[in-house]
């Protein structure tokens, strides 16, 4: 992998709903290793962003790309992953039994389920349905979803909603780790990081007209 | 072949959770049940006119049993955020609607086929239909849960889906319904039914084939 080519690049990007402009005009480069913070006030298009970064919505203007191809045209999607409000894990099934589906579906990655279990602190709770987890261990099973499977990229809202300090701090940790083999992070917050060691770009999207 | 262990391993989460929320997936066939059992009581003792309505009272009750099943095929992966991860999987969104489907049919469909040879004996139903019943009603079950996840993936995104649902739906189940019960009555009075069920095959074959891409299509545009 090139580490001085930018791996993704959006090219004047605009986004309106409901007749209202979200933002316009947005360029950015995503270098491997680095981290995107993504800052604006409730309803500046943060969250609207990332979702066309997802592909789940298409820009009313502008294009991404992807090692230099269109997003639709490369392997994007099988490189990132998305943690979004929704953990996107059944609360009837156990916490295994989520990572096992969450691994049929996806391409295998660094970690093992137990090794991602344990570096979230979730072992232990393997047989646990999701219903009796706290809202801080089903937001850290959902970050233990990103190690399970293979990606590059990761696209994270609010990751350090209803987490602890602790939790803050290993969310923090796993970024780190995960820029340092070559990965990126796109994320949304409205806490302070203390991401002093990272390569980290910030827009702020309220500016982004 | 990760393409056909995707399919498996969504069939295996969706019967996994149809059984951890038993309760609520009996509710179809307790409906079927109870609407069979009802007519009866309500048309009197007519021994005759019960067994000339049996066909048309049954799958009438099946197909409104499979479409109170219909609203939670997509629902909760909806709600939950699993459907965005489905979409971000490196397989395509229509196999995986695709096994959705399968096992919502196993859940829905099977129990339905299961039981009504036994309301159909209770509605005195001739023995010579009773093969034919059980056949349309292996033809026309996965039907009626393929054409409908069209229906449920077009309004899963919408608050209150279910009236706008049935009147999407409806329309689209008529011709297995006709076919299928009328295969059945001719069944009973000794006629060949050979064509109806042929007919019933190809509706299949086109639905397998046909409705997982529109319903992925249409899935995306929900999630959007």
């Amino acid at each position: 992998m090139d580490l001085s080519r930018p791996a993704l690049t959006a090219k004047n990007l605009s986004c309106s709903r409901d007749e209202r402009l979200l933002f316009s005009g947005l360029n950015f480069e995503l270098l491997p290793g680095q981290l995107l913070l993504l800052e604006g006030s409730n309803g500046s298009g943060k969250t609207s962003l990332l979702r066309i970064l997802c592909g789940f919505r298409d820009a009313d203007e502008g294009e991404l790309l992807w090692r230099g191809e269109a997003i639709g045209d490369s392997d994007y999607f099988s490189e990132m992953a998305y943690v979004g409000h929704a953990d996107g894990s059944k609360r009837e099934l156990s916490v295994a039994e989520n990572l096992r589906f969450a691994l049929a579906i996806n391409s295998p990655g660094h970690y093992s389920i137990d090794q991602a279990l344990q570096k979230v602190r979730l072992s232990g709770f393997d047989d646990n349905p999701v219903q009796t987890l706290s809202a801080g261990q089903k937001r850290r099973l959902s970050l233990a979803r990103l190690l399970i499977t293979h990606n590059h990229l990761w696209i994270l809202d609010e990751p350090f909603t209803s987490l602890d300090k602790g939790g803050v701090e290993l969310i923090e940790n796993l970024m780190i780790d995960h820029t340092k083999q070559g990965g990126m992070v796109i994320l949304t917050s409205h806490q302070d990081l203390s991401l002093q060691h990272l390569d980290l770009q910030r827009i702020h999207l309220d500016t982004c007209h | 072949m990760s393409l056909t262990s995707a399919f498996l391993a969504i069939v295996r989460r969706d019967l996994l959770l149809a059984f951890r929320r038993r309760a609520e997936m009996a509710n179809p066939l307790f409906f079927f049940v109870l609407v069979v059992t009802l007519f009866p009581l309500a048309v009197g003792a007519q021994p005759n006119l019960l067994q000339t309505m049996a066909p048309g009272v049954i799958w009438v009750s099946a197909l409104l049993a499979a479409l109170l099943s219909l609203d939670g095929m997509f629902r909760s992966d909806f709600e939950d955020g699993s459907l965005e991860q489905m979409l971000l999987s490196r397989h395509s969104l229509s196999i995986l609607v695709l096994g959705k489907i399968f096992a919502h049919w196993l859940v829905t469909g099977v129990p339905l086929m299961l039981i009504a040879p036994l309301l159909a004996l209770f509605l005195g139903l001739q023995d010579t239909a009773m093969s034919t019943l059980w056949l349309t009603l292996l033809l026309g079950t996965p039907m009626l849960s393929l054409i409908g996840a069209i229906g449920v993936a077009l309004t899963v995104g919408l608050r209150r889906g279910g009236m706008i649902l049935s009147l999407l739906v409806l329309p689209l189940y008529i011709p297995l319904l006709i076919f299928a019960s009328n295969a059945v009555e001719r069944a009973a009075s000794g006629l060949p039914v050979t064509a109806q069920l042929n007919i019933l095959l190809a509706m299949l074959s086109l639905a397998v084939v046909l409705t997982p891409w529109p319903t992925a299509a249409a899935l995306k545009m929900s999630v959007n």
